[in-house]
């Protein structure tokens, strides 16, 4: 009733309507502009869902998802790869007697498998350890960590974040690097070996290069100073609690020590699945006349470290080589098989339909 | 009703001339100052429950063991949805804050200290004295002390507050009326007003006045309520009793009903159930963390730590419910609510902007005054159509007459053919008479010439109409003369009188004085034999200047055929088949008669009328008695033929509507007559139906019995088929206690009247009552109350679970308007009452088809298509959680960025949506008139429902299935291109989050129907810029300042620059579009609608001229005959003959070439009408 009250005295104060009307062209009128906007005649495209439009479309998809996926399903199926589960959970296994150790363990457990390679690895080859059951993207896991004291901020260096509890302090001090995920970091050393007439023969594996480039130069950085004396820069820190050693001392390459040490890079980019493996090292092709890994026979000497048992985890290095689409997975390109076929199956039977029972009448019998 | 319950004198107050202690004359409308704004909105927004949601999530979120997703996630859209409410809201305000101040701030006279002051209208006491002028809005609620007019009489207009546009009386107390303009005597009145509290009847006041030692009570009579305007008073003084807030008009001013959709309704029901889907995700995901906690997590902490609080699986479990809890949120996207309003506002705008629905004559263009209710008007069901001004222009056109066997009116061409009268004909000249109304026009020629040749009855003719009726002239300052007509149809016949050179000038108890033909002839009026409906004709008995007496009847046919004299025969038969043709045209027709008396039978006749006007009992049979005696015997002169115009596109209109399964019920305050007349003109009503069921018992008995034969009629007529005609029953019951839903084949028609129907809608016989009139294609109500008009609505939303609309343009349609769906007010000749208090306002009833065929159709063709799509969406979106939760430990760790799921709603997705939901069209605005059947879909609800919504939350569910199975088939284990692992968690994110962005955008881009350019840049928009802000957010740049909150640095650059993982974003796409695609080709190929026929047709057509479909109005040729009466009241006669109504006043000669007679008359006052508001909304209202 209020709104009626007031609303009536405007139209009461001021005649506007009829009124207004009747003042001639010069007076305002109410009427809507005539834009194509104001009166929704927009020009527009008006797609509708035709068999011209929509069988083609199909076979399209069919026609190139086949080729696609062949193609991914040959080229994976041309990489090598070769994969060793150490974990030593059989009995047998060379390993068996490290499985219970636990962190810094010393003497440090170490033990040897021998493998045959069948065939020769002949491009570039990339090593990686692979971890199951280890869940790297658990909530408290992966925001465990302080990505401002890896960048090098020197504030959070000492006061690192709180999301690093309880991994934060130890004995009163900053730990660095801080967190869930820099403590549990994968510490086993792997050597490769080729045998090569009962000879051992140290197969060069490089340690650079592993981590992406964005995370060792923008990403990691150690805490500014001088560079060459890293005990210094992390001075009033302590080391992560399982770790032996503290994050200066992770290698002697200065460019390669403290927080820009691509093992720790990699281990800090925390996987999506609880299987996973990670890039360890790398070995590089020397000429084009040799394999990189001729088919023969190898071994690989483990620091066994890393406690797994406990909760079923396994441990896997793993040896491939990679293509144009990465590394090994028949997934995708049986997926790209699978979903062409439907496609183009789907197409010929829509076609079937639309020829046998489509609605092709031209709105002659519209109802109106 | 509640004039009884007020029969108690509540406490008691005292208004002293200081009035202390009570409020002031100030209204307060708005809600917020500067200050108090921001607590009190925002305190007002977080009572909405999405809100309040919103809020708990976001204080869930700051608990560290349970934050899943960082606070800036829920805030940010939660900010920017309450700013956006805010701003609306502070809008809205500031307009309330001007018409307050503009009302508080207007001037009155008021009586201080012991003279007139101007004052502005806040400052006004209770206590104090005003002196209002004529034509002034009163202020507060006023005693009225004294008056211009004789007996302390004011006038006063009530359409503030009633919507009753007649005037009413007001008589101050004899004791303070004798006070005069005596300003000094004023200002001394020291009287104490002993009355009831503040409330909110407008027809009652109980009170004493204690003066001078005396007490006099003090009722409604002497009341002048803030609101109303005076009127017809030159001043008044009155001591104002309410102030303010405390008026009747404040106290009035209730909230109004808020109305809700349908779609809100079940809006807010689907909200309510994933509200429990989203509980039950989180408890399922909640016990794998204390079964994964318990199995896996206890022997996983040496890596991953347990905190202290969480000791036990169980707990942890209980943790991370709510942990789920704040991640699943998003699937009750706090946008969809502001979303929908958007949407709504918009559409809002597009039925203010057509220009189709602007009518020029009076600059209105269609006006939306709910913006929420849009989407509603595409599921009409039933429409309640107002007839006068609605249906009609309340215009009636003095249109054809029969005189003396010879009909006047039509147009002939030089061939002697009948033509149509159009905009090049001819009107016939008035201009030789100066009193002429220029409005009125008339095109057949030789009428005007037999009134120029003299022909006797042609001038008997129009001097009856000069003479026999109640219409009050004035004459204003410029010799203008006015008729006062209290029904436009005698108006129309007196205008036309007028035109044709008898002009009716003015009027005393006892005499009548017409210029016929230029001379000034006063007749004396001997007796006033009063219409009624029972006698359906009035007469006048006058004397002439030469001293013959004659009567002059008007009535309607069937009264007046029987009682022609004999010699009338031929004649009588002759005009029988004027009438018949003018009826055929839908003309309100009248036959004319007269009679001459000889003195001494006058004289006998006249002291029967007398003895029986003085007779105690039986006054009013010994009166029709009287009457009748005298009113036999007659003369026949001829027929008018009125045209009750419609209002341009009615027929066209209706018909639309019809074909849409739009029922459309005519509730008027008219009779069952007229009502049928314009039932028969607007082809509701036509030769062609079954039959037509008339409905007048008094009794409930009566009615119950008429009832039960309509229903065997309809059921039984039907069942006993055996001509081809197809009987179904369906038995359907819709709910418990609806009215079962019956086929009948055949068109019915229901007319029903008002007492037929208060005894109808008692609660034992309304399920009979619309078990037959759901049957009818045509229900049409007559003298229906307003309240009746709102019952009848109630009672088909109770037991039809339809969408209603009420149509009407006058106060008398308020209460439909307001219990309706969704009121549409025409504003039109009656003012503005029924437009305040509707939802949407056009000025011509022609507007609905294309209010509900196009806009209406589009509205909610796209609110639905929005929702679907939305809830999609989300589902999409948010269910990869679900999934991943099975690989992360239930640890609620989301599968996006957390920048993502911030902008994903409010920037990502939000627009392309909007876009469809603004513009999107399945068929052209032409093709939704043409094709009305397209309407249906939104009657059935098709487009929106349950089922609909479960189709789409599953594809949502899949569409996530496949976000999330194949990135995770495809990453398992994998190497990128350069040896470096892509399954790590970032790259995951991303790769997901991108194929999220592209499977949503195709998905939009094969909703869209209508791509304009507006989409055109939304969507492709939407999906650059999430690119911009991904690499943004990616950048070196954004990590270098916060290291912290972007720590995806470089993740873009390096996922998308994998092969593998595009391919991974085509299979994706590819997987969780094919279905739909399928699905959709197959349904439009194999059991198309008709809206894809019509797409078809439409396409197809597009390179053709677009072909125009016309209508036809179709000329109706009926046999039926009008059985029309007057459509005026009863009681006027009397009015007349007491000259009650008549004042004497200062005259202005119109020429100075006659003596006029000295009488001048006003305005009439009806004390008839004089009513309160119980009565109004107690008698048969009528429809002016």
């Amino acid at each position: 009733m209020a709104v009626n009250y007031s609303a009536k005295e405007d139209a009461d104060g001021h005649p506007s309507g009829g009124l207004g009307a009747a003042g001639g062209g010069a007076a305002k009128t109410r009427k809507p502009d005539n834009t194509a906007f104001k009166q929704q005649r927009l020009p527009a495209w008006q797609p509708i869902l035709t068999a011209g439009t929509v069988l083609p479309a199909f076979f399209v998809i069919g026609l190139v998802f086949i080729p696609i996926g062949i193609g991914i399903f040959v080229t994976s199926n041309n990489i090598r790869e070769y994969e060793i589960d150490y974990t030593g959970i059989e009995p047998t296994s060379p390993c068996n007697k490290c499985l219970n150790v636990s962190w810094n363990s010393t003497p440090s457990c170490t033990c040897t498998i021998n493998f045959t390679l069948d065939h020769p690895f002949e491009s570039n080859v990339f090593m990686y350890y692979g971890l199951s059951n280890f869940y790297q993207n658990h909530r408290r896991y992966v925001k465990s960590r302080d990505d401002s004291q890896l960048n090098g901020d020197n504030g959070s260096l000492l006061n690192p974040s709180k999301e690093c509890e309880p991994y934060r302090t130890s004995e009163n001090k900053p730990i660095a690097p801080c967190g869930a995920i820099a403590n549990s970091m994968f510490n086993d050393t792997l050597v490769l070996y080729r045998i090569d007439n009962e000879t051992r023969i140290p197969i060069h594996l490089n340690k650079k290069g592993i981590a992406w480039w964005t995370d060792k130069n923008v990403k990691f950085r150690n805490p500014s100073g001088d560079a060459n004396n890293l005990t210094a820069l992390f001075q009033k820190t302590t080391k992560p609690v399982n770790w032996p050693k503290p994050v200066y001392m992770l290698d002697s390459d200065p460019d390669n020590n403290g927080f820009i040490n691509e093992d720790f890079i990699v281990w800090m980019r925390t996987a999506a699945l609880p299987t996973f493996r990670k890039l360890y090292r790398l070995i590089e092709r020397k000429n084009n006349l040799q394999p990189t890994l001729e088919a023969g026979q190898y071994s690989l000497d483990i620091t066994y470290n890393y406690p797994v048992h406990s909760f079923d985890g396994r441990k896997r290095m793993i040896l491939s080589t990679i293509s144009w689409m990465g590394g090994k997975n028949p997934f995708l390109g049986i997926a790209y098989i699978t979903v062409g076929s439907i496609c183009f199956f789907l197409g010929v039977v829509l076609l079937i339909i639309h020829h046998k029972y489509g609605n092709r009448n031209t709105s002659a019998d519209i109802p109106n | 009703f509640f004039c009884s319950k007020m029969a108690t004198l509540p406490r008691p107050r005292i208004v002293l001339q200081e009035g202390e202690g009570l409020p002031d004359n100030r209204i307060k409308t708005s809600k917020y100052n500067i200050l108090t704004f921001l607590p009190i909105n925002l305190f007002e927004q977080f009572q909405r429950v999405a809100n309040a949601y919103f809020l708990f999530l976001l204080i869930l979120q700051l608990i560290p063991e349970i934050s899943s997703l960082s606070w800036f996630t829920t805030i940010v859209p939660l900010a920017l949805v309450l700013t956006i409410t805010a701003v609306k809201d502070a809008t809205d305000d500031y307009f309330r804050h001007k018409t307050d101040n503009q009302v508080n701030n207007r001037q009155s006279e008021v009586l201080k200290d012991g003279k007139l002051q101007n004052e502005k209208w806040m400052n006004v006491r209770a206590g104090d004295i005003i002196k209002l002028q004529n034509n002034q809005f009163v202020a507060a609620d006023l005693l009225l002390l004294s008056g211009s007019e004789p007996h302390g009489l004011s006038y006063i207009e009530t359409a503030e507050l009633d919507g009753e546009t007649n005037l009413k009386v007001r008589q101050a107390l004899p004791v303070t009326s004798e006070l005069g303009a005596d300003i000094r005597r004023l200002a001394e009145f020291d009287g104490e007003v002993v009355c009831e509290t503040p409330n909110n009847k407008l027809d009652k006041f109980i009170g004493v006045l204690l003066w001078k030692d005396n007490k006099y009570s003090l009722n409604n009579e002497q009341m002048l309520l803030r609101g109303c305007v005076l009127r017809n008073t030159d001043w008044c003084f009155g001591m104002v009793i309410f102030a303010g807030p405390d008026t009747k008009l404040m106290q009035n001013s209730g909230r109004t009903k808020f109305k809700r959709t349908s779609i809100d309704r079940l809006m807010n029901t689907l909200v309510l159930w994933i509200f429990g889907f989203l509980v039950c995700m989180g408890i399922i995901l909640a016990i794998g963390n204390s079964i994964w906690e318990h199995q896996v997590g206890a022997r996983f902490r040496m890596y991953l730590y347990w905190k202290e609080v969480v000791n036990s699986s169980v707990f942890s479990g209980f943790l991370t419910f709510w942990s789920y809890i704040i991640i699943l949120n998003t699937v009750v996207p706090i946008s969809l609510y502001v979303s929908v309003e958007v949407i709504r506002l918009g559409h809002s705008y597009f039925i203010n902007w057509d220009r189709k629905m602007y009518y020029a004559k009076n600059d209105t263009p269609a006006e939306v005054r709910t913006t929420t209710l849009n989407e509603e008007l595409g599921q009409i069901e039933y429409v309640f159509s107002d007839k006068t001004g609605t249906l009609t222009q309340n215009i009636m056109t003095f249109n054809k007459c029969s005189i003396n066997g010879k009909t006047y009116g039509d147009v002939y061409d030089e061939l002697g053919r009948k033509t149509e009268i159009n905009e090049k004909t001819v009107p016939v000249d008035f201009s030789f008479n100066p009193l002429a109304d220029s409005k009125f026009q008339f095109y057949d020629h030789s009428l005007i010439e037999s009134i120029q040749l003299r022909d006797r009855t042609v001038h008997e003719f129009f001097r009856l109409l000069s003479l026999c009726h109640t219409v009050m002239p004035e004459e204003k300052n410029s010799g203008e003369l006015i008729y006062q007509v209290q029904s436009p149809d005698e108006g129309a016949l007196v205008t036309a009188a007028r035109n044709f050179g008898f002009i009716f000038k003015s009027r005393t108890p006892e005499t009548i004085t017409v210029e016929e033909m230029g001379q000034l002839v006063t007749y004396q009026l001997l007796a006033f034999l009063d219409f009624n409906n029972i006698r359906k004709r009035m007469s006048v008995i006058v004397r002439n200047p030469y001293g013959q007496i004659k009567l002059y009847c008007k009535g309607a046919d069937t009264m007046l055929f029987e009682r022609l004299h004999s010699s009338n025969e031929e004649l009588a038969s002759l005009t029988s088949d004027h009438l018949g043709e003018f009826a055929g045209e839908g003309l309100r027709t009248l036959v004319l008669a007269y009679k001459n008396l000889t003195e001494e039978y006058f004289k006998e006749w006249f002291k029967i009328l007398q003895e029986a006007k003085t007779s105690v009992d039986s006054r009013d049979e010994q009166l029709a008695t009287a009457y009748e005696e005298i009113e036999r015997d007659m003369m026949l002169l001829g027929a008018t033929a009125i045209e009750d115009k419609l209002q341009e596109g009615v027929t066209e209109t209706i018909a639309s509507l019809s074909l849409a399964n739009i029922k459309i019920w005519v509730l008027t305050g008219d009779k069952p007559e007229t009502a049928m007349n314009i039932g028969y003109s607007c082809r509701m009503l036509t030769d062609a139906m079954n039959e037509i069921f008339i409905m007048s018992g008094h009794t409930v008995m009566e009615v119950r019995e008429e009832l039960r034969k309509a229903k065997e009629r309809l059921f039984g007529q039907s069942e006993g088929f055996s001509n081809g005609h197809v009987f179904r029953k369906k038995k359907e019951k819709l709910n418990q206690g609806s009215v079962f839903q019956v086929t009948v084949t055949g068109d019915y028609a229901l007319v029903i009247n008002g007492h037929s129907l208060a005894h109808a809608l008692e609660a034992d016989l309304e399920k009979e009552f619309l078990e037959v009139a759901f049957m009818c294609k045509t229900v049409l109500c007559c003298r229906v109350t307003p309240l009746q008009k709102s019952q009848v609505v109630e009672l088909v939303r109770k037991y039809r679970k339809a969408v209603t609309l009420a149509i009407g343009d006058g106060a008398n349609d308020i209460n439909m308007i307001k219990s309706a769906h969704i009121g549409v007010g025409i504003s039109g000749q009656e003012g503005m009452q029924a437009v305040l208090a509707s939802d949407y306002s056009f000025a011509q009833f022609r507007y609905l088809q294309r209010l509900l065929l196009v806009h209406g159709r589009w509205s909610y063709f796209r609110m639905c298509k929005f929702l679907c799509y939305f809830f999609y969406k989300n589902f999409a979106f948010t269910l990869v959680h679900f999934w991943f939760g099975f690989f992360c430990g239930f640890s609620a760790q989301t599968v996006y960025d957390q920048w993502f799921i911030t902008l994903f709603n409010i920037v990502y997705t939000s627009l392309p949506v909007l876009a469809m939901g603004l513009f999107d069209q399945d068929v052209s605005e032409q093709n939704s008139m043409d094709y009305s059947k397209l309407y249906e879909p939104g009657q059935l609800n098709l487009l929106f429902n349950k089922r609909k919504f479960f189709i789409c939350i599953a594809y949502g569910i899949y569409t996530s299935f496949a976000l999330f199975f194949i990135p995770y088939g495809a990453f398992y284990n994998i190497a990128g291109e350069d040896g470096k692992p892509i399954a790590d968690y970032q790259s995951f994110a991303v790769t997901m989050a991108t194929s999220l962005i592209i499977v949503v955008s195709v998905q939009i881009v094969l909703d869209t129907n209508y791509w304009t350019a507006i989409n055109h840049f939304f969507i492709w928009g939407s999906v650059a810029v999430y690119f911009a802000i991904l690499f943004a957010m990616h950048s070196d740049e954004f990590f270098d300042i916060f290291p912290s909150h972007f720590s995806f640095v470089g993740n873009a650059r390096h996922s998308l620059g994998q092969i593998s993982v595009w391919l991974v974003i085509l299979l994706t796409t590819v997987v969780s579009v094919t279905p739909v695609i399928t699905l959709r080709f197959l349904k439009i190929d194999l059991n198309p609608t008709l809206t894809d026929q019509v797409r078809k047709l439409q396409r197809a057509r597009r390179k053709q001229k677009p072909l125009q479909t016309q209508m036809h109005q179709v000329y109706r040729t009926s046999s039926r005959r009008s059985a029309y009466a007057f459509s005026h009241q009863e009681g006027f006669g009397e009015l007349i003959t007491s000259g009650r109504n008549m004042r004497v006043r200062n005259l202005h000669p119109t020429s100075g070439q006659y003596m006029i007679a000295p009488v001048g008359l006003k305005t009439g006052i009806r004390k008839q009408l004089n009513l309160s508001w119980c009565i109004f909304v107690q008698l048969s209202y009528e429809a002016v």
